[in-house]
């Protein structure tokens, strides 16, 4: 391609119009950058601000009777409860998981992986379907489970389990890079200088892994309570009892009472912005303490 | 390979010094079993007990076969979007300075930790006939929330970080040098980026659209808000299934969740495909 020469000759002569030869002239950086911030901002940003804007709309007075009303109070102790339960089951999981995925070899590797990542291909609907054709009265469990008078489905226990099944992932596919790429040298010292499993865990894995680990949890943390499509499939809807926040957010929406509505989703939204604040702090911190895996 | 010396192979796992691989890979498989397997077992065994002319009758019903198809196009149409978007978005991320970067990279992430209802409630009041985004749309006369224009709009929210997430990491490790040797070469910049760069990047780019494309298709919480729900218009596969449940009809509620659970695992073997296909090629090279 000859044509590029003659420029190249000009550009000897004028040094002040130099410019690299692997970047974009500046009139298309200036344009792309401004188009990414411009189409970030009406696909992200403005959503955000919309939540906090219409929560506001009848003054801090609303938003906070909004909170403070009976049926609001009881969804976020049980979105707490849920979360509480969830989110420990899960972390001890992930720990067990990226302990035995990164550092052991075993056939089969690759396939255990993609069935921890299973929930993630699965749309949340089916994810609370499952839980309703295991335990649901026409299911072969159904008749013993009400015999027993165990509640499950509706109650609960079938939103704790949804909500299980839908943030599964997260935890380990936090650890499984980090771990592998830390290997296994020091695990390996540490055994060979007598310490038991236990020791080697929380004195040399655990300090490696720290900060992906809370970045994981908090990823999960924030998935389980915002959760709506599978604990909207399990929860029956029983206001005041088995609503959660993002469920008692869609009855108040439900219902036009839309500053309510976005009050509640302003908490949630707040849970969202701190979970990327402390991933962003922790980013800065310790660089090399997170890995880059986002398959979220 | 630092524990190449202290291994060796026996059975089915290496040997290794470290212990706890059987409480590790013990709690694993039952965990894994009691919360995924054992609940996915139970829609496949109902979906086997409806067998094939079950399947063919409750497939042929129109109000599904419109949810389904509600549901793939727009999951389609949002991530090819997301994916010309994405790119540019990931481009500036990764080779541009300005003020701000940091919270900007962060702010992408937003669709993920956002709970889908929020971002749902948010959109629908947004893309509204008197929203802030609605009404300009509104004096072209074209009405956005509450028709399948607006599942998009939500799908699109929930699908971004997938492409830059995916692509942005592929940029990163772009060796310099080849962009030189084209230029030397005579490339001017656009050549440049259409026939190294954009090559280079094809397979993350195939698979951030797999990604985005699969979880659009089984998104809910973001859509029902804004989409208006209207049988064989805007109602989309997620929705019909809960309806269907709360008729009291399984087997119809089940035969539209094994279709999209066919075609979430269709996507997962494509982008497991590109991903052998990208190291076998980059391996090779």
């Amino acid at each position: 391609m000859p044509h590029e020469s003659p420029r190249g000759l000009q550009m000897e002569h004028t040094p002040r119009k130099w410019r690299s030869a692997t970047s974009e002239p500046l009139w298309a950086k200036a344009s792309l950058l401004i188009a990414a911030l411009a189409y970030l901002s009406l696909i992200i940003i403005l959503p955000l601000v919309s939540v906090m804007v219409e929560a506001f709309r009848n003054g801090a007075g609303e938003y906070l009777a909004a909170l403070k009303e009976p049926d609001a109070l009881a969804a976020i102790r049980l979105t707490l409860l849920v979360a509480a339960i969830a989110v420990p089951l899960n972390l001890v999981f992930g720990l067990a998981a990226s302990w035995a995925i990164a550092k052991f070899e075993f056939k089969g590797k690759a396939f255990l992986i993609t069935l921890i990542d299973l929930p993630f291909s699965v749309s949340p609907v089916i994810s609370g379907l499952v839980y309703v054709l295991l335990f649901g009265a026409q299911s072969a469990l159904g008749p013993w489970l009400k015999n027993h008078g165990i509640e499950i489905l509706f109650a609960v226990p079938g939103i704790v389990l949804a909500t299980i099944f839908v943030t599964f992932p997260f935890v380990a596919r936090e650890l499984i890079p980090l771990m592998q790429e830390q290997g296994t040298a020091e695990e390996e010292a540490a055994i060979t200088l007598g310490a038991n499993g236990w020791q080697t865990f929380t004195r040399v894995t655990l300090p490696n892994i720290k900060w992906g680990l809370l970045y994981g949890v908090l990823l999960c943390n924030a998935r389980a309570m915002g959760e709506f499509g599978a604990v909207s499939v399990v929860s029956g809807h029983i206001r005041g009892l088995t609503t959660t926040m993002p469920l008692h957010v869609e009855i108040l929406y439900n219902e036009y009472n839309l500053a309510a509505a976005f009050a509640v989703a302003s908490l949630l939204a707040l849970l969202a912005l701190l979970t990327l604040v402390v991933r962003t702090v922790l980013e800065i911190w310790f660089s090399h303490g997170i890995a880059g895996n986002n398959k979220h | 390979m630092y524990n190449q010396p202290l291994t060796e192979r026996i059975g089915f796992r290496r040997h290794s010094v470290i212990p706890g691989f059987g409480l590790s890979f013990g709690v694993t498989i039952a965990w894994l079993t009691l919360i995924i397997l054992i609940p996915l077992a139970a829609l496949v065994l109902h979906s086997a007990s409806i067998g094939f002319s079950g399947y063919a009758s409750l497939l042929a019903d129109e109000r599904t076969q419109n949810a389904l198809g509600v549901s793939f196009g727009c999951a389609l149409i949002a991530a090819i979007v997301n994916v010309l978007f994405g790119l540019p978005v990931a481009w500036v991320l990764v080779r541009y300075r300005f003020p701000g970067k940091r919270i900007v990279d962060a702010i992408v992430d937003l669709p993920f930790a956002l709970p889908t209802a929020v971002a749902g409630i948010s959109l629908a009041a947004l893309y509204a006939k008197n929203g802030w985004v609605g009404q300009i749309f509104n004096w072209f006369g074209v009405k956005v929330a509450f028709t399948p224009a607006g599942i998009i709009v939500a799908l699109i929210f929930i699908g971004l970080p997938f492409v830059v997430r995916t692509v942005q990491p592929v940029i990163e490790e772009i060796d310099k040098e080849v962009e030189e040797a084209a230029a030397t070469l005579g490339a001017n910049r656009f050549q440049t980026i259409a026939r190294v760069i954009v090559p280079s990047l094809l397979p993350a780019i195939l698979t951030g659209f797999a990604l985005a494309f699969a979880r659009a298709a089984g998104e809910y919480g973001s859509v029902i808000f804004i989409a208006g729900n209207i049988p064989y218009v805007s109602e989309i596969a997620p929705l019909l299934i809960i309806i269907r449940l709360e008729e009291f009809n399984y087997a119809g509620a089940t035969a539209i969740a094994t279709v999209m659970l066919a075609v979430s695992f269709l996507m997962l073997f494509v982008i497991n495909l590109i991903q052998a296909w990208t190291r076998r090629y980059t391996n090779a090279a």
